[in-house]
């Protein structure tokens, strides 16, 4: 079972991990990414392709599900304005033992971090700027094959 | 042949505008003569387009290197590397 969101509305972890654990597995990993408040930042905007930023997460999905034993896939990405501390994104996997359901899970944060056309813009009071990609989020997404 | 464009992040800024439809001459084969010659539209364009090397495409929504061909693409989308998650 495979769920993808990409919404402004904030994440319900709670929600999204009993649908994840309904799944029936006998182990499940998530993984939540939080706005941190870096060097000053008081808002995070995050802008996407829509249609294709949807496409790109569940093709995800659906390689993790054919590289490993999985009984459910969630991603859930936050869009738009948000504050530190909020979640920008949740993953969740489901698999009968816990070795596929944390490699899964793992895979599906480090791909997504260079897969999917998201962009991130940092607030700090007036300013705004672009955050740039990093060489560290390649290497850890190539590391996967 | 008109291309739907697509632009984002400081892209979209630097160009002026989300979404235009351009019709490219038979010389512009790959998504870089695209960027070549969008280049010339506006000064935004330019600025914009300035630097190949910090561009990233998708091709009818499926990301592509900038010598991929354009082919009977419909959607082109430019925009700076991704940074989700």
């Amino acid at each position: 079972m495979i769920r993808i969101a990409v919404q402004p509305a904030p994440i319900d972890v709670a929600a999204e991990l009993m649908a994840v654990e309904a799944a029936g597995a006998g182990g499940i990993a998530t993984f939540t990414g939080l706005v941190r408040a870096d060097d000053g930042v008081t808002e995070l905007e995050l802008e996407h392709y829509p249609g294709m930023t949807e496409a790109a997460l569940l093709r995800l999905a659906e390689e993790a599900t054919a590289r490993w034993d999985l009984l459910a896939a969630t991603i859930v990405h936050r869009v738009g304005r948000m504050a530190p501390g909020e979640r920008i994104v949740f993953v969740g996997t489901a698999a009968p033992h816990r070795a596929a359901a944390l490699e899964a899970c793992a895979y599906l944060i480090d791909r997504l971090k260079t897969g999917a056309p998201f962009w991130k813009r940092e607030r700090r009071g007036s300013e705004a700027t672009w955050v740039e990609a990093r060489a560290s989020d390649e290497d850890a997404a190539e590391r996967w094959g | 042949m008109a291309i739907r464009m697509l632009y984002f992040a400081w892209v979209r800024e630097g160009v002026g505008t989300a979404e235009e439809t351009v019709d490219p001459p038979g010389a512009v084969r790959t998504i870089a003569d695209l960027i070549d010659w969008l280049a010339q539209r506006s000064q935004g364009h330019a600025t914009a387009f300035a630097e190949p090397a910090k561009l990233r495409a998708a091709v009818d929504q499926k990301f592509v290197p900038l010598d991929a061909l354009l082919g009977n693409a419909r959607e082109v989308a430019i925009f700076p590397p991704v940074t989700g998650g």
